[in-house]
């Protein structure tokens, strides 16, 4: 019995499309085995079926060390069969001390009428040095680095695994880690990755779910590529390549790029950013020239997508110089009202949360950015209900319906009333993340459609996505960023899916058009 | 009757007004049917003394005390912070008065304008604790709550002061229009401006914004922290401006029973919220469920029930009418995503 988990014939589908369709694939006991992926490949619906967030057809198996798991697997017994689960936002809780975390599970599973907190600390401090971490029990989880944070929610997982060892007599489990190292800083990697290796010694199996390929290349034994719900093979880490992996992600050959030079000239750059950083960018410059959609991509973390916001002073960077229309800026004391001033708009990815106010008025979300306008009294009211209207049927939001609350609107339809909102402001620089998240074909084309014309009348746009469709249909010219700085460059014809999918996977490894700055 | 009713000019009244359904007019009106249910009710318990001229004068002449408490209350409560130190203010800024004018022996004019001031100054202090240190408004008040009602037990020697400028009673109580006490009218033109500066004024939606999403505020470029700063102020002023008109209606201040205005400006405001324009704190509404609130304890009290029936009334139409207003609320969500 040298199997930890063993899946055959799994399917599931969601509303008529198949999201995993007859996977199998098996972990070797003491094995950390890499499951990588783009996104939609089914990764995350596996990973749910095990944890029994997902019921998935009939027909599929799942074998825990040998014995045959019943499907669907019951909610919240996914430990006492066996499999631990670390996500990617860990869940911890950070006003909470190291130890509380530790022992979250087993204080709300367990009936304890009295908790002796000098065993309990103990404990977990032989634990903790079992792994050679120097976590402190009573420190809170928010004062820890981010480091220290994914170390404790592994060994939490390992420890919740105890019980099962312990009731089949020593070894055995499966810790599933689901993209853990997203938040990690690069240099704590290798230290993380002790653990992993580590919990492999107590005769655990790891599962690895990772975007980053050169990461699970470092850590895995074998790796298994699944594409569009199925598997597209198991590989050996030792004896194969990043660009093998990246063929096998996005089915098909490589092609080498050419490098082609972008058309502009230096004078017609409407905005400049000279040497932000601030997050997880470090160190960036590009220009964005008027009437251009400049595309920011990159894989998850890679930093392109705090760039808007870097920009608009929310959060400021640390340093960094922004130049509009000719004149300079620093970003790292920028502020939202500034950023208005200097002639920008923000267009974020959270609709709700950031963007527009859900119990508010259409017209009064779509008015915010020139309500000063209005002079208060009776006539002009009206004006601002009529030019609410007039806004409204312009950007085509359906129902054109001033009075009614922002939130009943479908999601395309918030979306217009966003940009509505400021391009009513004309600003000169558009920035937008994520914009059509959430949005259905037909508004989706809309939204293209009215960013477009925006840049077409002398606007520059920067729109920061991960939808590489989006980058294809919009964008004249695209910057992919790893790890926190430009990668490389694609223009005009280059920016295709697969293309720019290639990049965010390889991004330096492979000759790239000339960069920026 | 507020801004958001307003229809349009004709040739579009017909597409725009279709946002707004007849059961929101029937919600924005439930209060002030439930004002006149209660009304009708106690005329016919009692239809010697409660339905008369004089007993309408004197409800509407006594309560602008907590009227324009329950305004300073709105303000913050706008922008999305609780200010509980508000009575405090208000007994703080009453006792100011009496001590000043009696003790002190200063203009009563003066004596309004410092007790106004040391209201700004409240304000701005809560204000500065709530927004730039970031301490939660809540706790903030109730720290200075808990400062301003020992400050004003010092001030009076816990004793109550009388003997306040005949003056200012006259102003506040004594002149009468239209059988009603002046003080009723002030109460009615705050409620006028504040409706005017929340429907009519940029400041107004900014204030909204910030208290519904304060992110999403934030990247409209509003400042957040100077609109909440400024919420406090203001509220400040106007509950001092509350104390100075309570220490006119009595012609004499005591230190504590101010204190007993605050859960009642608060109820107020909540139960306003379900009024006029509903789900929003809005004066209108509040003046409403004000004079509401006093109407059926005052009918209560010409029953002939005791005292502790009056508390259980201001508890019960709170929660009742919130739960109205929630079901309402919650039926429409169901239907919109039907």
């Amino acid at each position: 019995m040298d199997q930890s988990l063993v899946v055959r014939n799994m399917s599931m589908t969601f509303g008529g499309q198949r999201a995993l369709d007859e996977v199998s694939m098996s972990i070797r006991r003491g094995e950390v085995h890499g499951l990588i992926g783009q996104n939609g490949c089914g990764k995350s619906t596996l990973i749910k079926i095990l944890a029994g967030y997902h019921h998935p057809d009939p027909g599929g198996e799942v074998e825990i060390d040998g014995q045959p798991v019943k499907l669907p697997v019951p909610a919240a017994t996914a430990a006492k069969l066996g499999m631990s689960f670390v996500h990617q936002d860990l869940g911890l809780l950070p006003t909470l001390t190291v130890l509380e975390n530790f022992r979250a599970g087993a204080f709300s599973t367990e009936s304890i009428w009295f908790i002796n907190w000098k065993k309990e600390r103990r404990r977990a401090s032989d634990v903790f040095g079992r792994f050679e971490m120097s976590l402190n029990p009573r420190a809170k989880v928010v004062d820890l680095p981010a480091l220290q944070r994914a170390q404790l929610a592994i060994v939490r997982a390992l420890d919740n695994l105890a019980e099962y060892q312990a009731a089949t007599g020593g070894h055995g489990g499966l810790l599933v880690l689901d993209e853990p190292t997203v938040f990690l800083p690069r240099a704590n990697r290798e230290r993380f990755f002790e653990v992993v290796h580590k919990s492999v010694t107590l005769g655990a199996s790891v599962m690895f779910v990772s975007h980053d390929l050169d990461e699970a290349l470092a850590v895995t034994d074998r790796i298994t590529v699944l594409r569009d719900g199925r598997v597209v093979g198991t590989v050996v880490s030792g004896e194969t390549s990043k660009e093998k992996l990246v063929e096998m992600i996005i089915g098909r050959r490589l092609e080498s790029y050419q490098a082609a030079r972008h058309e502009h000239s230096a004078n017609d750059g409407q905005a400049s950013v000279a040497d932000l950083t601030g997050g997880s960018v470090e160190d960036v410059s590009f220009n964005v020239y008027q009437g251009e959609v400049l595309g920011l991509t990159g894989l998850e973390g890679s930093g392109f997508e705090e760039i808007p916001y870097l920009l608009f002073g929310s959060p400021p960077g640390k340093q960094g110089r922004l130049t509009v229309a000719g004149r300079e800026y620093d970003l790292a004391s920028m502020c939202p009202p500034t950023a208005i001033k200097a002639g920008m708009a923000l267009v974020p990815a959270d609709r709700q949360g950031s963007a527009g106010v859900g119990s508010l008025l259409v017209r009064d979300n779509v008015m915010l950015q020139v309500i000063g306008k209005y002079r208060p009294y009776r006539l002009d009211r009206r004006r601002y209900l009529r030019d609410s209207h007039t806004a409204l049927n312009e950007y085509d939001v359906r129902p054109p319906q001033p009075m009614m609350d922002f939130q009943a609107l479908s999601g395309g339809n918030q979306q217009k009333v966003v940009l509505a909102k400021w391009l009513l402001g004309t600003p000169k620089l558009l920035l937008v993340h994520e914009p059509t998240q959430g949005v259905d074909v037909g508004a989706r084309a809309q939204l293209f459609d009215i960013i477009t014309r925006a840049a077409e009348g002398g606007m520059s746009v920067v729109c920061a996505t991960s939808d590489y469709e989006q980058l294809a249909g919009i964008c004249s010219r695209v910057l992919v960023f790893r790890n926190g700085e430009i990668a490389c460059q694609l223009l005009g014809e280059q920016i295709t899916k697969d293309r720019v999918m290639e990049a965010c996977y390889l991004g330096d490894a492979q000759p790239c058009p000339e960069g920026e700055g | 009757m507020t801004g958001d009713m307003l229809t349009p000019s004709a040739h579009e009244a017909g597409q725009v007004k279709s946002g707004r359904r007849v059961g929101d007019y029937v919600e924005s009106l439930a209060l002030v049917m439930a004002w006149v249910v209660v009304i009708v009710i106690f005329s016919i318990l009692a239809p010697d003394t409660f339905p008369t001229l004089r007993n309408f004068q004197t409800m509407l002449g006594t309560q602008t005390t907590l009227v324009i408490l329950a305004m300073a209350v709105l303000i913050p409560l706008t922008a999305g912070d609780y200010d509980i130190s508000l009575a405090g203010t208000m007994t703080f800024a009453g006792m100011a008065v009496a001590v000043l004018n009696v003790h002190g022996g200063m203009p009563i004019g003066l004596a309004i304008l410092v007790a106004l001031t040391c209201g700004l100054l409240i304000g701005l202090i809560n204000g500065f604790f709530s927004v730039y240190i970031g301490i939660d408004a809540f706790i903030v008040t109730l720290g200075t709550a808990t400062i301003l009602l020992g400050l004003t037990l010092w001030m009076s020697a816990s004793q109550t002061i009388s003997g306040v400028s005949q003056w200012l009673s006259d102003w506040i109580v004594v002149y009468r229009l239209g059988g009603i006490s002046l003080e009723f009218y002030y109460g009615v033109v705050l409620c006028a401006v504040l409706w005017y500066i929340f429907d009519f004024t940029a400041i107004g939606r900014r204030i909204l914004f910030v208290g519904r999403g304060a992110n999403v505020a934030r990247l409209s470029g509003i400042r957040v922290g100077r609109v909440r700063w400024g919420c406090f102020a203001a509220a400040g002023i106007i509950a001092a401006a509350a104390g100075v008109l309570y220490t006119g209606t009595a012609g004499a201040s005591d230190p504590t029973s101010g204190q007993t205005f605050l859960l009642p400006a608060f109820a107020a405001a909540f139960l306003g919220s379900t009024a006029v324009t509903p789900g929003r704190f809005n004066p209108w509404g509040t003046l409403i469920a004000v004079y509401f609130l006093v109407t059926g304890i005052t009918g209560l009290a010409i029953m002939g029930v005791q005292t502790w029936v009056q508390n259980v009334f201001y508890g019960v139409a709170l929660v009742a009418a919130l739960t109205a207003s929630q079901i309402v609320k919650k039926r429409r969500e169901r239907s919109d995503r039907l």
